[in-house]
């Protein structure tokens, strides 16, 4: 322990304590501008300046530790003035259309401006030229004049996801956050996955948005529109309309999209729990029959493209099974079409998803199974969140509703999907079953939950010893496919039979679409607040739920049959590391 | 294929990631960083696309875009300033046609701008290629312009 005086008080603390954190303990906010607390400290941006007695110069309180005597004081004169004049100088560069932007009123910069109380602008740039927008990705848009160059965005694709699609670029007044060969994000080796939409402090990185097209498709009385929502949606929605991170919504949500106007609001959980039965009847030959081993989870749009860009050696031990967002849209044009006799040219297909990737995957050459695009457009959580406001349809007062028939029911099993692991627990619930033909008591698999990044369990199979893995975050993915790949090489096995990866940190709880300012506190609440949910429903193994036995018994005969893997499979490509185009089929 | 003889006369470290991409830049057919050179040099370093990229922008001694035979660049401090470059500057372009960046319709100039060479004493100043040239007069760059076109 350590002692230090913060603004004349005293403060005892653990060695290696950043000022910030030491004067957050007496009660101070330092503010900040590029930190985040789920990064690396790295001090671009120099707002958490403090006074250090005896110091010739300025300390940044979020990457100094303390030692051991410092008197540090956080709020004088010389403080105040250098804080403000950094931001001044830092809003002289940015695009100030604040109320036209997608962030106004959730920006940190907005937030900070405020709170240094800056009231004007001293410095102004005139003539300054604006850049170009790169809007060539289906997902993500880049708006390089919002930019404030803070780096976040930067390190969360290169430390965290190690896609490292996005770079520095330039320098001095041209210094710009841009991919490698500055051709856009849609023609590099970005996944997708939406991590440095959630980083960025401002309006710089964000959805490309669908709401037009969607609000289009439910005014056109000619169109039948139905809708899924993904599990994790239910666990951060209500962060958008002022409820406690983690508050499940569930039954608020369904009652919202009714009264948005979508004709039919099913939920993707229902897939979820066909997934299950697709991949887990997948994992059960591929073992009796001797298959491909490791069996990998491929319902991660993010991970699927990273896979095919830097690790296309495992194409073929990924899971054929689509992701449950491919297969809903699969099943509503076909199965929902034929049983409500509606053409499927009629239906328009919409999916709520905590993910920028989704938009990606939808958009698919060969996500065409149904014979038209399986699903039509996708919105994130924020982007739906956007359109209850503007309806003016506030989640809070909402009633209970349910979901509609015949793709609206589900178990626990589907629920945990959005969580890291939850793939995993799900397909081992019914992996049991398959093989021994009777129920795992226990389904509680608590080895593969939580926020470690790579997680082992073995299970017991009736003597069959099952080792699976968990990764979370495409590094973590990394690190556990290298140690994979390295046993293929070597062994020519791995000592892993299943693997579920999820590109996000935390998994979809902590999708790319998920509300602006989470971080990986927030993120674990919403998967508890599943594994929550899983414990309340009265299945909890997909093989259970009464609608996937009516959907098998009327429509696709059994899993993995042959009209199964017409609509509910897919195949995998082998990417460009340049500009992640394809260059070959699996 | 030249560029893996020039990556051959390197150890794969990062340490030497500036000497190769100026090797690339020279052996370059048109004195560019081309897509190619960013390719091997990040896949000899085993480091990101991206992470080179980001070296070639950053640094004004490389080039992203073809460039002709001769680069020209002339100095734009102070003391040049003074000294008139400025004056200079319009009739490079007037005399090669072209604006600042850009290339000869016959390949052969690029006209660039630098900051200070460190020959004031000898300002205004331009480098042709490695070459320096001082107490510039129009005269003076049109015989070192002409001198390069017979050389060709």
């Amino acid at each position: 322990m350590i002692r230090v005086k913060i603004n004349n008080i005293d403060v005892e603390i653990k060695e290696g304590t950043t000022i910030l954190e030491a004067a957050k303990k007496v009660g101070f906010n330092i503010p900040t501008l590029c930190h985040h607390p789920d990064l690396k400290p790295k001090g671009s941006c120099g707002i958490c300046v403090v006074e250090v007695e005896g110091m010739p110069t300025l300390k940044r309180a979020c990457m100094t530790e303390v030692v051991n005597g410092w008197k540090i004081h956080t709020n004088t004169p010389l403080v105040r003035t250098t804080r403000k004049t950094i931001l001044e100088l830092i809003l002289s560069e940015h695009d100030m259309d604040c109320p036209t932007c997608i962030k106004n009123n959730k920006c940190e910069l907005q937030s900070l401006a405020t709170t240094l109380g800056i009231n004007d602008l001293k410095f102004k740039k005139e003539g300054k030229e604006k850049k170009k927008i790169d809007d060539s990705s289906v997902a993500i848009v880049r708006n390089p004049n919002k930019c404030i160059l803070c780096g976040r965005c930067v390190q969360v694709c290169e430390e965290i996801q190690t896609v490292n699609a996005l770079t520095v670029s330039q320098r001095g007044f041209d210094t710009i956050i841009t991919d490698a060969f500055d051709v856009g994000l849609g023609n590099s080796v970005c996944v997708n996955c939406g991590q440095c939409t959630v980083f960025c402090p401002v309006g710089a990185l964000y959805e490309k948005s669908n709401i037009d097209k969607v609000w289009m498709a439910i005014n056109d009385p000619d169109k039948h529109v139905v809708v899924q929502e993904a599990p994790a949606v239910r666990a951060m929605l209500g962060e958008e309309f002022g409820m406690e991170p983690g508050t499940l919504v569930v039954g608020k949500m369904y009652a919202a999209l009714r009264r948005l106007g979508f004709d039919a609001v099913f939920d993707t959980n229902f897939t979820a729990d066909l997934t299950i039965l697709e991949e887990g009847t997948e994992i059960v030959t591929r073992i009796k029959e001797g298959g491909k081993l490791p069996i990998i989870t491929s319902c991660s749009p993010g991970w699927v493209k990273f896979m095919e860009t830097f690790f296309p050696h495992l194409g073929e031990y990924l899971s054929t099974a689509k992701s449950p967002q491919q297969m809903f849209g699969a099943l509503s044009k076909t199965y929902y079409a034929e049983l409500k006799g509606i053409p499927p040219e009629k239906i328009v297909s919409v999916s709520i998803m905590p993910c920028t990737a989704k938009k990606f995957e939808c958009s698919r050459p060969e996500m065409k199974d149904s014979g038209f695009k399986d699903v039509d457009y996708v919105l994130t959580t924020r982007e739906i969140a956007r359109m209850m406001r503007e309806a003016g349809i506030d989640l809070k007062e909402m009633p209970e509703e349910s979901a509609d028939d015949p793709m609206g029911q589900y178990t626990g099993a589907g629920t945990i999907f959005g969580a890291t692991g939850g793939v995993m627990e799900a397909a081992l619930r019914s992996a049991y079953f398959l093989v021994t033909g009777r129920e795992l008591q226990d389904v509680d698999i608590l080895a593969v939950r939580g926020m470690e990044g790579i997680k082992e369990a073995e299970i017991d199979i009736d003597g069959l010893k099952l080792k699976v893995a968990v990764a979370h975050g495409l590094g973590n993915a990394r690190r556990l496919l290298d140690k994979v790949t390295e046993q293929l090489q070597k062994e020519g096995k791995s000592e892993y039979h299943a693997i579920e990866i999820m590109a996000c940190p935390g998994g979809c709880v902590g999708g790319g679409g998920q509300p602006w300012g989470s971080d990986m506190a927030r993120r674990a609440r919403r998967g508890e607040t599943l594994y929550k949910e899983d414990k309340t429903l009265p299945y909890r193994r997909s093989h259970e739920n009464p609608s996937i036995k009516l959907v098998y018994e009327r429509y696709l005969g059994k899993p993995n049959s042959e009209k199964a893997h017409h609509l509910l499979h897919t195949h995998y490509y082998k990417r460009s590391k340049i500009d992640g185009k394809v260059i070959s089929e699996h | 294929m030249y560029r893996e003889e020039i990556l051959k006369r390197y150890e794969p470290s990062l340490d030497n990631i500036l000497y190769i991409l100026h090797d690339l830049q020279d052996n370059n057919p048109q004195h560019y960083i081309s897509k190619e050179d960013i390719e091997v040099c990040a896949n000899f370093l085993k480091v990101p696309y991206s992470y080179v990229h980001g070296v070639v922008t950053f640094y004004s001694m490389f080039s992203l875009e073809p460039r002709g035979r001769y680069i020209i660049r002339l100095c734009e401090s102070p003391p040049c300033h003074l000294m008139g470059s400025e004056s200079l500057l319009e009739y490079l372009k007037k005399k090669l046609n072209v604006d600042i960046g850009e290339t000869t319709k016959d390949g052969l100039f690029t006209l660039e701008l630098t900051s200070c060479l460190g020959i004031c004493g000898v300002a205004p100043a331009m480098m042709i290629n490695n070459e320096m040239v001082g107490n510039l007069t129009p005269e003076k760059i049109d015989a070192v312009i002409e001198e390069r076109r017979n050389m060709s």
